[in-house]
């Protein structure tokens, strides 16, 4: 095995080193030079134009996309405008900045998406410089133009143009500028030459770096971290200014004993690092700008683009592409030359354990005599994450694994989980795939985030793979990837509506989580309604088939799903739709192909639009609800004649509807309004809309008995409940007289213990005991009790016989009638024998 | 706070925590002070999930209720209007969200639906020009509420009516929902059984939405074995009859709403000591009644004729309890009957509240009146001249007794005749338009298509034979020691509870004809469980059934499944939801309409 500290170089206290990320597999005739060049941070991918200022429409400047190794994704030629900045946004999209103002935006396979202007005025100005730059907002561009003025937009995605005040003195475009990020604000940070200026949306103040003398000269090139928290700034007499981005504070000033300004310069940083540095590249040599007066220099052979990243940065030439990184701290404990770190020990232990050595168990028991076993398996697992060769990877993942049997109460997530994302990782940084992440830019990105990229990047079955291996829940992992690879599906123009939706559903089946109506959608996106209608019919969520089908216009369609769903709201809301876009004849004949949805709408109805309600029932035939919505609007009417207008159609409809019984029931109803309105008209008695019962109730107490009569006859009402009815009134209004003639009128249909009771009510006794006689036998000891005639009650119940009424009397005489108690206990025993 | 709802067989206190969760969490979502505008009609519902101490909690500092015009002053950062998703609610929060803008006070509005977001709804309050106000529109989704340690209710008023009278099944959706919900707390439900035509509804929304809702599967042990499905219509007997046991009679005779009762004061002054009692309170008597008071669950289900033994059982036990205080001695004992003392200070005065209800209503059970009414009901019930006009409703109408009581009496005895003779059809509808007012003519049509009241067609009257193969009649109905569900309503055994029973055991094969007889459909499904959730079964342990009520249950019947869950040879435990707690009175006023009349 080859020295893990071979290409390490120390800077400061800490070292940096050059990973070999891939042997490129592109071959570029030219190498990088004449090219603008971007690369995607996160591994992303690479945006090469090929001279870019060509402009003769005979040769075209050639635009080139690669993976991260350099595997072609697409190339075609630049037929538009001249481009000023190539650049990615956070989604792996394309941005190309033109001359004349206008940005346009491709996906990773170079078809053309969309595109947005920096404003009218830049057309004739001209884009002098541009960058891409990314914000917490999303991606943004900012331009500066021919008349010196600077242009943000934060976020491509909600386009806002925001052109910033001008910078005093500036003629052409600055010397160099860059685009910050700070609060919640973005400015640009721009030097002419002998001033240095911040530019934020309402005024451009000049600043100085604190601690950046004059005699350094003006600032010809500079540069902020990844986080935007640290600023580089170069001189013209080669000094490297480094401090926080806010400008209050200084860290460093170096003088680099280089005084042309470099090519690029980028942050080398990482989170938790012990010495940050500035790279700075010239056209023969690398140098790694430390915090103190150290660096490294690396010679450099032909044409590097770098590329800034969370934990370092990529150094991308023709031939190859490497990581420059400070050594994680982990690492350097453990393959520090003579380390006596845990970590250290323990793959050191492991060693002579494969080798056989007893010396496995001296290095182990020195471990454990520090209580540091713990520690020294994290340490191997944290570091195994931080390496980018398997082989090391493996070497301390087993240490590791070797150092956890020792250990009784050791917790193994960490150590499953970052074997697992080794895994994942070692697979997606194949040269194939070209996503070189570290562990940490993996962390940072999340798993959702890369399976996306995947997916973007069309590598389904790797995806799906992934999302397996990891146990994502289907409908996270597996289905999100289905999905998107049917949406692409879709697009597909070679195949038929039928062949695809066929694919589709064999592959999609009906996993968890996959939105059939989504990709519907998309295929309806493309102009492909029918496909759309087919995939449609797999949802099995009918309520998410509606919207998509009323959006295509197939509203019959939308609303049998809208009913198949029994989700009423989305019923109504289809119903509420169709309403607006339909005649209403077409409106009412859709709806009584669907019951359902018909009672729906006439509940509206009733709520909102009672003569719709009407028109419906009519369209219908409903004539008992026709008749029932009659009436209900004959309450409505405060005139008599047109409650009885609405009355006579419930009557009428009633009839058609054969049911005879609310036909003659609302005959009569009429006849009573109209009789209550004569009278309330000719005695001002206040019937109308009483009940009948209740009318003749009013007449009786009024004294008007013979129209009470009349009613009685004319309406056809049971005695009894008229005996009753009259029975009280008299007994109310005390005329016992004509209560005696009313009894002998003839027999009482309610018998005569009513009598009785009601005076009784009336605390009229000498009334009641008229009645007693006549009440029948049965009763008549009730009748006896209900006037307090004990005596008469006793009689009764001897001269019946009846046990249980003798028990009765019994029970309701005090004992001081001894007497009458005697003769009631004798016939008792009488009538038992 | 919500103990009781755990001791059960299922832990519904899940369900409520689960509720409770979702609350907060919409609380939090709108930052600062808070005025809470109310839907009336939510307030009852929402007080089982959450009291007002978890709202303040979240900084809700005030509440109103929903009416038009302007919102009440309160200097708060937010409004939030708690609300069912209706129509009539928009046009009056529109109202109010207009007249605050003149008031220029900048105040956020949110909305909450419960149970669902509505996009008719949005769409009203867009046309009213009031949607942009809202910075939260969300939706909780508040289905099926914990009433007590086996009892779900929806409190879905009008939710037999919309079935039954207007084809409205936006019931049945949310009850779909609402067992959707359940299945994700307490694992899929293996198998369903249903009858009726809204239980067949139901079924399929299930099934379909379990399709839908595929892969999100949950991984839980299945607490329900069985779902029972039963639609209202298929019984509509039993909620007639008079419930006669102690929590059915004060349902009866008081109303119990969201678990309170309000109850006449005057039994319930405090006396104390030395104070003549002349202050009656005159404010009705406000009492919470479920499982978490210990005497009440014990009798709550019993029939009310032996109430009165349990309560003096109960008496003597708390009196002797206290009589232990002569005997401790020693300073441990004293310290120990002390501990005690506050259980049984409660005991004692839960016994006293129970004792004056049971004397509330033993006035009326003893009442000449109470007693021929039920006479009558039994009448039917067994079948007596179901077919002429019976005396006694001729006589409750000539004497204007309630509306909804002869109503009740004239649907029993429609249901027990399978329709009435059109004679007697005819003389019954007339008596009461000419004695209660020719407007009812509008809830007579309603009782007739919900199929309370009929014509009796040429077919047989079946009601006999469901009645004797059921055994819907029991002669000797055990009121003290019960061995039959029967006993709840004093020989009637209802009829929903019967099938539940026969489905358990031996099964409906055994009563395919009767099953038939009834309406709509009976089915059975089954739902594909995942993998290694299939329950191992303990030697001896019991399975649980959700029976579900759509269209509503009654008390009764409620103590009857109750019974069925004690039965120790049962082997089945039951847990029971609704969409509405419901009695014969309140059942029927839901189907009533009254036009208002416009005086001149």
């Amino acid at each position: 095995m080859s020295f893990i500290t071979a290409n390490w170089n120390p800077l400061g206290e800490a070292f940096y080193r050059k990973t070999e990320l891939y042997e490129m597999s592109w071959s570029l005739r030219d190498g990088l030079r004449d090219s603008l060049v971007a690369a995607a941070p996160y591994g992303g991918p690479i945006a090469l134009l090929r001279e870019p200022h060509r402009r003769s429409p005979s040769s075209r400047p050639q635009l080139e996309i690669y993976s991260a190794s350099g595997v072609s994704i697409a190339s075609f030629p630049w037929k538009s405008g001249p481009v000023v900045q190539v650049g990615w946004t956070v989604s792996d999209e394309l941005l190309l900045v033109q001359e004349d103002g206008s940005v346009l935006i491709y996906d990773v396979f170079g078809t053309f998406k969309r595109h947005f202007s920096m404003g009218q005025e830049v057309v004739q100005s001209q884009v002098l410089e541009a960058q891409v730059f990314h914000s917490p907002y999303g991606t943004g561009v900012a331009i500066v133009t021919g008349s010196s003025r600077f242009t943000l937009a934060t976020n491509i995605d909600d386009l806002k143009l925001r052109r910033l005040p001008e910078v005093p003195g500036l003629q052409g475009k600055p010397v160099c500028w860059l685009v910050l990020t700070q609060d919640r604000q973005t400015k640009v940070l721009l030097s002419t030459g002998p001033d240095l200026y911040i530019l934020d949306n309402t005024s451009c103040t000049a600043v100085s770096p604190p601690g950046l003398g004059p005699q350094s000269g003006s600032i010809v090139h500079m540069s902020v971290s990844f986080s935007y928290k640290y600023l580089a700034l170069f001189t013209e007499t080669g000094h490297l200014w480094t401090g926080p981005s806010h400008l209050q504070d200084k860290l460093n000033e170096v003088d680099t004993k280089n005084t042309n300004p470099p090519q690029q310069m980028v942050w080398c940083r990482r989170p938790k690092s012990q010495q940050p540095s500035v790279v700075l590249l010239w056209d023969k040599l690398l140098m790694v700008v430390g915090v103190r007066q150290d660096n490294i220099q690396f010679p450099i052979e032909e044409p590097c683009v770098l590329v800034g990243e969370l934990d370092g940065v990529r150094i991308l030439s023709s031939s190859q592409q490497e990581l420059l990184q400070e050594v994680p701290l982990v690492c350097q404990e453990i393959f520090k030359i003579a380390s006596m770190a845990p970590g250290a020990l323990l793959l050191e232990a492991h060693r002579e354990y494969q080798k056989s050595s007893q010396k496995a168990d001296e290095y182990l028991r020195e471990i454990k005599e520090q209580s540091m076993l713990g520690e020294a398996v994290r340490q191997c697992v944290e570091a195994a994450g931080h390496e980018y060769d398997s082989i090391t990877q493996k070497d301390l993942l087993r240490a590791a694994s070797f150092g956890k049997c020792f250990l009784t109460d050791f917790v193994p997530d960490p150590f499953v989980l970052t074997c697992r994302e080794l895994r994942v990782l070692n697979s997606v940084r194949e040269s194939s795939v070209g996503l070189p992440l570290t562990h940490t830019q993996f962390k940072q990105m999340t798993l959702q985030v890369l399976i996306d990229r995947l997916v973007y990047r069309q590598f389904y079955p790797l995806a799906i793979e992934i999302c397996r291996y990891l146990k994502i829940p289907d409908y996270q992992g597996v289905s999100r990837v289905l999905k998107h690879w049917a949406s692409c599906k879709v697009q597909q123009k070679d195949l038929t509506d039928e062949a695809i939706a066929r694919a589709v559903c064999v592959k999609v089946g009906d996993s968890p989580g996959v939105s059939y109506s989504h990709i519907a959608a998309k295929a309806y996106e493309c102009g492909r309604t029918e496909l759309a209608i087919k995939l449609l019919d797999f949802e099995a969520r009918s309520g998410e088939q509606v919207p998509l089908l009323l959006k295509m216009k197939r509203s019959q369609l939308a609303l049998s799903k809208a009913v198949e769903s029994g989700d009423t709201d989305l019923v109504y809301t289809v119903v509420t739709y169709l309403k607006n876009e339909m005649n209403r004849g077409d409106f009412f004949m859709t709806l009584r192909n669907q019951p359902v949805a018909l009672s729906l709408y006439r509940q509206f109805c009733k709520l909102q639009e009672q003569e719709t309600l009407k028109d419906l029932y009519n369209q219908d035939d409903d004539h008992q609800e026709l008749a029932n919505y009659q009436v209900t609007a004959s309450y409505r009417e405060k005139r008599l004649d047109s409650r009885l207008s609405l009355l006579q159609s419930a009557v009428d409809e009633y009839n058609k509807a054969k049911n005879e019984f609310s036909a003659k029931a609302t005959e009569d109803e009429m006849r009573l309004l109209r009789f209550q309105r004569k009278l309330d008209d000719e005695k001002g008695a206040g019937l109308l809309g009483l009940s009948l019962q209740a009318t003749m109730e009013a007449l009786l107490a009024l004294g008007l008995h013979k129209q009470a009569e009349q009613l009685y006859r004319d309406f056809r009402v049971p005695d009894k409940r008229y005996w009753w009815l009259k029975l009280k009134s008299l007994a109310e209004k005390e005329e016992w007289e004509e209560l005696e003639k009313f009894s002998k009128s003839k027999k009482s249909p309610i018998g005569y213990l009513a009598f009785v009771d009601v005076c009784m009510k009336s605390n009229n006794r000498f009334e009641a005991k008229k009645y007693v006689s006549k009440v029948m036998p049965e009763q008549r000891v009730r009748a006896h009790l209900a006037v307090s005639d004990l005596e008469g009650a006793a009689d009764a119940a001897i001269e019946r016989k009846n046990e249980s009424e003798m028990a009765l009397v019994l029970s309701r005489s005090s004992t001081s009638d001894r007497l009458l108690i005697d003769r009631l206990n004798r016939a008792a025993t009488v009538a038992k024998k | 706070m919500a103990a009781h709802l755990s001791y059960g067989r299922v832990n519904l206190n899940i369900l409520r925590e689960a509720a409770r969760k979702e609350l907060r969490e919409f609380l939090d979502k709108c930052a600062g002070s808070k005025a809470i505008v109310w839907d009336e009609y939510l307030t009852g519902p929402f007080g089982l999930i959450a009291q007002y101490s978890l709202l303040k909690e979240h900084e809700v500092e005030k509440m109103f209720t929903l009416k038009s015009g302007r919102l009440p002053a309160a200097d708060v950062k937010n409004i939030i209007f708690f609300v069912r998703p209706r129509l009539e609610l928009m046009d009056i929060i529109a109202e109010n969200i207009i007249s605050e803008d003149k008031m220029h006070s900048p105040r956020d509005f949110h909305i909450l639906f419960v149970p669902r977001r509505s996009m008719l709804c949005e769409q009203r309050l867009k046309e009213q020009g009031v949607l942009a106000s809202f910075i939260n529109i969300e939706e909780y989704i508040l289905d099926l509420i914990p009433y007590d340690g086996d009892l779900l209710s929806m409190e879905y008023e009008s939710a037999f009516r919309e079935c039954y009278l207007e084809n409205d099944q936006t019931s049945l959706y949310h009850t779909a929902k609402g067992l959707m919900t359940l299945q994700a707390l307490y694992g899929t439900i293996p198998q369903i059984y249903g009858k009726g035509e809204c239980a067949r509804h139901v079924a399929n929304m299930m099934l379909r939405m379990k399709r839908e809702f595929a892969g999100s599967q949950n991984q839980i042990l299945p607490v329900f074995d069985t779902l029972l499905l039963l639609d209202r219509n298929v019984d509509l007997l039993t909620p007639l009859a008079t419930q006669l046991t102690y929590e059915g009679l004060i349902d009866e005779v008081y109303g119990i709403t969201n678990g309170y009762v309000k109850l006449p004061p005057e039994k319930f002054a405090q006396k104390k000591q030395g104070e003549a009692s002349k202050d009656l309170p005159t404010e009705p008597k406000k009492l919470q009644l479920n499982s978490a008071e210990e005497l009440y669950a014990e009798i709550r289900d019993k029939n009310f004729n032996a109430v009165g033994a349990a309560l003096s059982k109960k008496a003597k036990i708390i009196s002797a309890a206290f009589e232990e205080r002569h005997n401790a001695k020693t300073v441990g004992e004293i310290k120990q009957f002390v501990s005690q003392l506050p259980h049984m200070q409660a005991a004692r005065s839960s016994l006293a509240n129970h004792t004056s209800i049971a004397e509330l209503i033993k006035d009326i059970t003893t009442s000449e009146a109470f007693f021929d009414n039920l006479t009558v009901e039994q009448e039917f019930m067994t079948g007596v001249e179901t077919d002429k006009v019976n005396t006694y409703i001729e006589d409750s109408i000539a004497q204007k007794d309630p509306l909804i009581k002869i109503l009740r009496l004239v649907s029993m005895q429609s249901v027990c005749n399978n329709g009435l003779k059109q004679k007697v059809f005819d003389y019954y509808r007339r008596e009461i338009l000419q004695t209660y007012g020719y407007e009812h003519i509008l809830t007579l049509n309603n009782l007739e298509k919900a199929g309370l009241l009929k014509l009796q067609s040429n077919s047989r009257n079946n009601y006999p034979t469901i009645r004797k193969t059921l055994k819907l009649w029991m002669e000797d109905a055990n009121e003290q020691n019960p061995n039959d569900i029967s006993y709840v309503y004093s020989g009637y055994a209802p009829l929903s509870i019967r099938l539940t029973q026969v489905l358990a055991r031996p099964g409906w094969r055994s009563i395919e004809e009767v099953l038939k007889m009834l309406p709509g459909p009976h089915f059975e499904e089954r739902q594909q469980l995942p993998a290694g959730l299939h329950k191992k079964r303990q030697q001896g342990e019991n399975r649980t059934t959700l029976v579900f009520f759509l269209g509503g249950v009654s008390y009764a019947e409620i103590a009857a499944l109750r019974f069925l869950s004690q039965m120790e040879d049962s082997g089945m435990e039951y847990i029971i939801a609704t969409t509405k707690l419901l009695n014969g009175t309140t059942w029927i006023k839901s189907l009533m309409d009254r036009p208002e009349a416009q005086t001149s």
